[in-house]
């Protein structure tokens, strides 16, 4: 097998873990309100900075050593970001839950905007960094070279495979995870059974926000840089992720993560890695025509 | 015995410029069962919904013992003690029969929840042998049986059920109306809503007769099955 498929693999797994943890966020929102949250991509940007802002924090009152440290930033992190994925759905969706379709996702971009100025401005619009926290690497080889797999990039693939087998098993097996389902499954109904539906959908947001914030730190800790356009592109990166599994399909939006998350690595490392973006946001228009419910979603069956 | 678990008074529900119900009175004593009948789109289900605030009354009120709901919220309805089996049935699609029986435990939470189980295992065998399988798998009169359990979940003061005999098979309907009788012996109070007359009206000590989203009879469900108007509008003669 050749060095570079495998090098390439190991990115790709490591970018498609990343990808599955954002792209969790989108599903679970469409699948509860049927809405797109373009304001994700963000909420994992403001994620990248508050990462930066705990590592900062945390070194200062002199916590260096590297578990206590990734995991004070780690708890920070989500706990601050699932507040800002509360008081968005909160401020931008609540208010419309009962109206079009459209006004919502007209919201939601605008939410997206608000937030990027928000933090350009209290930020900062250069490039921020944060320091290389994990040292090391693995090298294997492979006929004539070798192939590489850094520390960060193993402690982000488990790391994110932990945080989604959590969460599988939450909403698998937990009265909280039920009480999602069944939102989804027929909004009035759960709410005919005692469920305060529009509490179980700022859950929703929370969790996703909590999975983006996972991915912020991670892949913070993998490129070390970010700036208030991060959420952007990985956001829709997330997005098309998400549409390959099928769009509210949990189980859909991790694998999907991981699927274009290699195929991205192995077209830059095979191909060209100038036209990366441009082949991912290809599969995602050749899915929505030939496949729109995605791999494990369900075809959209209309109620009569 | 006869003070009133639920009342609606001069209610009315609008959709749009369109009146669903007009001026309803009703009551409902504890452990009476009482049925509605009506013809298809007289509003019996806009009524039982209406208990939920989805629609919500545009006028008069609805008192569940002793307070008003009128404008209560549906989680608030349902944890204080009314459950339904909606139109529809309404089982969760991709649950499987226990997950669906444990979504009735909301109200009252999980703590008398696999002894309530198998109460209904015993109610409702057919439960049993699917116990694993998803809803949406199981015929409609499985997810009529497991749409009723999921109701008695909740252990309510008041149960309604909306129309359990739609598009079954008469054994399947004989057998669900023996099972309420069952029930209506314990004890329970039930508001039953039907288009099948003859069932429910043999079941219930008291009668609503609907027309056009307006009370049009009542009296007890001896007396409604010997009226002559009522024979020949929803008894089809038999």
């Amino acid at each position: 097998m050749d060095g570079i498929f495998l090098q390439q693999l190991i990115n790709g797994l490591t970018l498609g873990s990343v990808y599955g943890l954002i792209a969790i966020g989108y599903t679970m929102v469409y699948g509860i309100i049927g809405m797109i949250n373009f304001a994700h991509g963000d909420v994992y940007m403001v994620s990248a900075y508050l990462t930066a802002i705990g590592l900062a924090v945390l070194t200062f009152f002199g916590l260096e050593s590297f578990p206590f440290l990734i995991l004070g930033t780690l708890i920070f992190t989500i706990v601050v970001t699932g507040v800002y994925g509360w008081t968005i759905e909160r401020i931008a969706y609540k208010p419309l839950r009962n109206s079009t379709r459209l006004a919502p996702l007209i919201s939601a971009i605008g939410m997206s905007l608000i937030l990027q100025n928000y933090v350009q401005v209290s930020q900062g619009a250069r490039q921020q960094g944060v320091p290389t926290l994990l040292e090391g690497v693995i090298k294997f080889h492979v006929g004539t070279g070798y192939v590489q797999l850094t520390y960060t990039k193993l402690f982000i693939i488990i790391v994110s495979l932990v945080g989604m087998g959590v969460l599988t098993y939450i909403i698998q097996n937990t009265k909280l995870g039920r009480m999602c389902r069944a939102t989804q499954q027929d909004r009035k109904m759960a709410s005919i059974l005692g469920i305060n539906t529009d509490r179980v959908i700022s859950y929703v947001f929370v969790i996703g926000a909590c999975m983006a914030a996972l991915a912020g730190m991670l892949i913070t800790m993998n490129y070390g840089t970010f700036d208030f356009y991060a959420g952007f592109i990985i956001g829709i990166k997330a997005f098309t992720a998400a549409v390959l599994g099928g769009i509210g399909s949990l189980p859909g939006a991790m694998l999907g993560g991981l699927i274009l998350g290699v195929a991205e690595a192995q077209f830059a490392g095979l191909v060209n890695s100038d036209f990366k973006d441009v082949f991912s946001f290809s599969l995602l228009v050749l899915i929505l025509i030939f496949r729109p419910q995605g791999l494990m979603g369900k075809p959209h069956v209309a109620k009569v | 015995m006869s003070k009133p678990i639920l009342e609606f008074k001069d209610v009315d529900v609008f959709y749009g410029p369109i009146q669903a119900l007009k001026k309803v009175n009703l009551h409902i004593n504890e452990g009476e069962t009482v049925s509605l009948i009506g013809a298809n789109g007289a509003g019996k289900s806009t009524l039982l919904m209406s208990i939920f605030g989805q629609p919500r009354a545009g006028g008069g009120s609805i008192v569940y013992n002793g307070i008003d709901i009128t404008q209560k919220s549906s989680h608030f309805v349902a944890s204080n003690g009314i459950a339904q089996s909606p139109e529809g049935r309404r089982v969760f699609p991709d649950m499987s029969v226990e997950e669906n029986l444990l979504m009735g435990t909301i109200p009252i939470g999980a703590k008398h929840a696999d002894e309530d189980m198998q109460r209904m295992f015993e109610l409702f065998p057919r439960l049993l042998e699917r116990r694993n399988q998803r809803a949406m798998t199981m015929s409609g009169g499985e997810q009529q049986m497991l749409a009723i359990a999921r109701a008695l979940m909740s252990r309510p003061k008041l149960l309604l059920l909306d129309e359990p005999s739609l598009g079954l098979a008469p054994i399947v309907v004989k057998h669900i109306f023996a099972t309420l009788k069952e029930l209506a012996k314990t004890g329970m109070t039930i508001f039953l809503v039907e288009q099948n007359a003859n069932h429910a009206l043999r079941l219930s000590d008291r009668g609503y007769v609907m027309v056009n989203g307006e009370i049009r009879m009542t009296g007890t469900g001896q007396e409604l099955l010997g009226n002559e108007e009522v024979r020949n509008a929803y008894l089809g003669g038999h």
